[in-house]
């Protein structure tokens, strides 16, 4: 067989065996609709509350709290926008969030300054690290929401949630935190952490594409978004997504299981492809290497661009990402990498390999023989390549 | 996105990469803000393009449109060379993605500015002969 290494697991994921084989009936058989009232309605709804109660369970919340959505995106808008335009209602039209955050979250925030909502960016550190103290610092009167990611996208670095949900629980503000890449990863407790509401989406964590859930904390008020009929106990609309969702709460439940087992693992790999990537001359790591993702490299290879390696690495069977422009089809490179301070074609010489549990040493043995030819080649004929090794003699 | 298998294939087996030591004309177009560089290094010979090479710093497009940019216009007349348009690059790729458009207009536009280059170095006024290069928009 052809040699394949997928390392884009902060992309997407592989559906676990188990996930699969346990969505299969809810795909055929089991196709009752969850609000009818005969047995094979009844069986939908059941499925759909042990997968509630497993998802309650594997992030320390109650069942109540745990809404099902279409995904990370939908939990971002709803959480953010609803609690802005309920909030406007008693002249708090201010919003708080990083310069980093996914996309989910920044044009939610564009689409509301457009709407009249003033909002601040807070920038993060050269290291890809939010500063409690900045989102204290920024909270004013009119502050409604403050949102910050559990762990970042791109670089992987991992934020102060419960220190910024400690300080938006003294000013009385609410909370959100878009925890989609922190999630199987990182040991989440909900109450513990003591976040108002967060989002999570499915297919990052062996689980399909278009399910995903929102937490909001007892208590706390989040008028609907998705308008219709009386799901999701009248809070979000919509037959629901049956076989997702089992699939969900089988994939959570396996996840949670492991994180420590996960982290042991994988922390050494993943700081020896960034040992061995750093190796080459002209290279960097992007981001806070303690404050990181266990599965997450993000390093700039001067003097090429992204996507020529992309294509590369691709050619000898592994899946990889970038944050270079030419990947993203915008003009720019990632708003993240910019972020950290970054200039442009450092941040266009940016690769991203985003590792899961299966990934082995020697995995990272075959990634590591395979970049520096890669690299050669590409360096040979660039001439931004040759500009800096002239600068630098 | 999906490239056609001429670009893949110049993009793996790009022709004339390099440097002429001794070229007529050397020309830079884009920069590195924007994700792509390309520098052409000319060869002129009684009005021929008698060896071209290039170097860029870019995506799969922007290698692949300079590796066919320097065939097309390997040993033709410099008033051929001139002619050359992205389209053309792109007619000879068998496509390029919508968002990779402009990478063949840099490629044509590299050609172009390596000739203005050799004009000048031959104490003429490249407007005359090349005319402006047009701003590239990514």
């Amino acid at each position: 067989m052809e040699k394949f290494l997928y390392c884009d697991n902060a992309a997407t994921t592989k559906i676990g065996d188990e996930v699969f084989e346990a969505m299969l009936p809810y795909l055929k058989d089991a196709y009752g609709n969850p609000s009818s009232i005969y047995k094979l309605g009844r069986d939908s709804k059941k499925a759909i509350e042990i997968a509630r109660e497993k998802t309650a369970k594997a992030l320390n919340a109650d069942p109540k709290e745990i809404i099902f959505t279409s995904g990370g995106t939908e939990s971002d808008n709803w959480a953010i926008r609803s609690t802005a335009y309920r909030l406007r209602e008693k002249g708090k039209t201010h919003i708080i969030t990083t310069v980093f955050e996914h996309h989910a979250v920044l044009h939610t925030c564009e689409q509301l300054e457009k709407e009249g909502f003033s909002v601040t960016y807070v920038p993060v550190s050269n290291e890809g690290l939010v500063s409690v103290t900045d989102i204290e610092n920024a909270i004013t009167e009119e502050t409604a929401i403050v949102s910050v990611m559990f762990a970042n996208n791109e670089i992987g670095t991992i934020q102060p949630i419960k220190e910024i949900a400690a300080v938006c629980k003294e000013k009385k503000v609410i909370f959100h935190t878009d925890a989609v890449q922190a999630l199987g990863n990182v040991p989440i407790d909900l109450k513990d952490l003591g976040v108002d509401l967060a989002s999570f989406s499915g297919h990052k964590i062996h689980a399909p594409k278009g399910v995903g859930i929102i937490y909001i904390r007892k208590g706390v008020l989040l008028p609907n978004f998705i308008h219709g009929g009386g799901q999701e106990r009248a809070k979000r609309a919509g037959t629901e997504n049956v076989a997702g969702i089992v699939g969900f709460g089988v994939a959570i439940e396996n996840i949670v299981k492991n994180i420590p087992e996960k982290i042991e693992k994988l922390t050494p790999i993943r700081n020896k492809l960034i040992d061995g990537i750093l190796t080459l001359p002209h290279t960097r790591l992007n981001g806070s290497k303690n404050e990181r993702l266990c599965g997450n490299v993000n390093v700039s290879i001067e003097g090429i661009e992204g996507e020529s390696l992309l294509l590369m690495l691709d050619m000898k069977g592994i899946a990889a990402s970038s944050g270079s422009a030419c990947t993203s089809g915008s003009l720019d490179p990632s708003h993240v990498l910019l972020s950290l301070g970054l200039v442009h074609e450092v941040a266009h010489s940016s690769l991203r390999l985003s590792i899961s549990e299966d990934f082995s040493e020697q995995d990272a043995e075959y990634v590591l023989s395979v970049i520096p030819e890669i690299v050669e080649k590409l360096r040979k004929m660039s001439p931004l390549w040759e500009r800096l090794v002239s600068e630098s003699k | 996105m999906l490239y056609s298998d001429k670009v893949l294939e110049h993009f793996t087996n790009p022709r004339n990469v390099g440097e002429i030591d001794d070229a007529d004309g050397i020309g830079e177009v884009g920069n590195a803000k924007c994700g792509d560089i390309m520098k052409m290094y000319l060869k002129i010979d009684e009005g021929n393009i008698t060896d071209a090479k290039f170097k860029t710093f870019g995506c799969g497009a922007a290698i692949a449109t300079s590796s066919m940019a320097t065939e097309l216009i390997k040993g033709k007349s410099i008033d051929e060379a001139l002619k050359l348009s992205n389209k053309a690059v792109i007619e000879a790729l068998d496509g390029l993605p919508e968002v990779k458009l402009h990478c063949s207009v840099l490629a044509e536009q590299a050609v172009k500015a390596a000739l203005s280059d050799y004009y000048t170095r031959k104490g003429l006024d490249p407007l005359l002969y090349v005319g402006e290069l047009k701003e590239i928009e990514h």
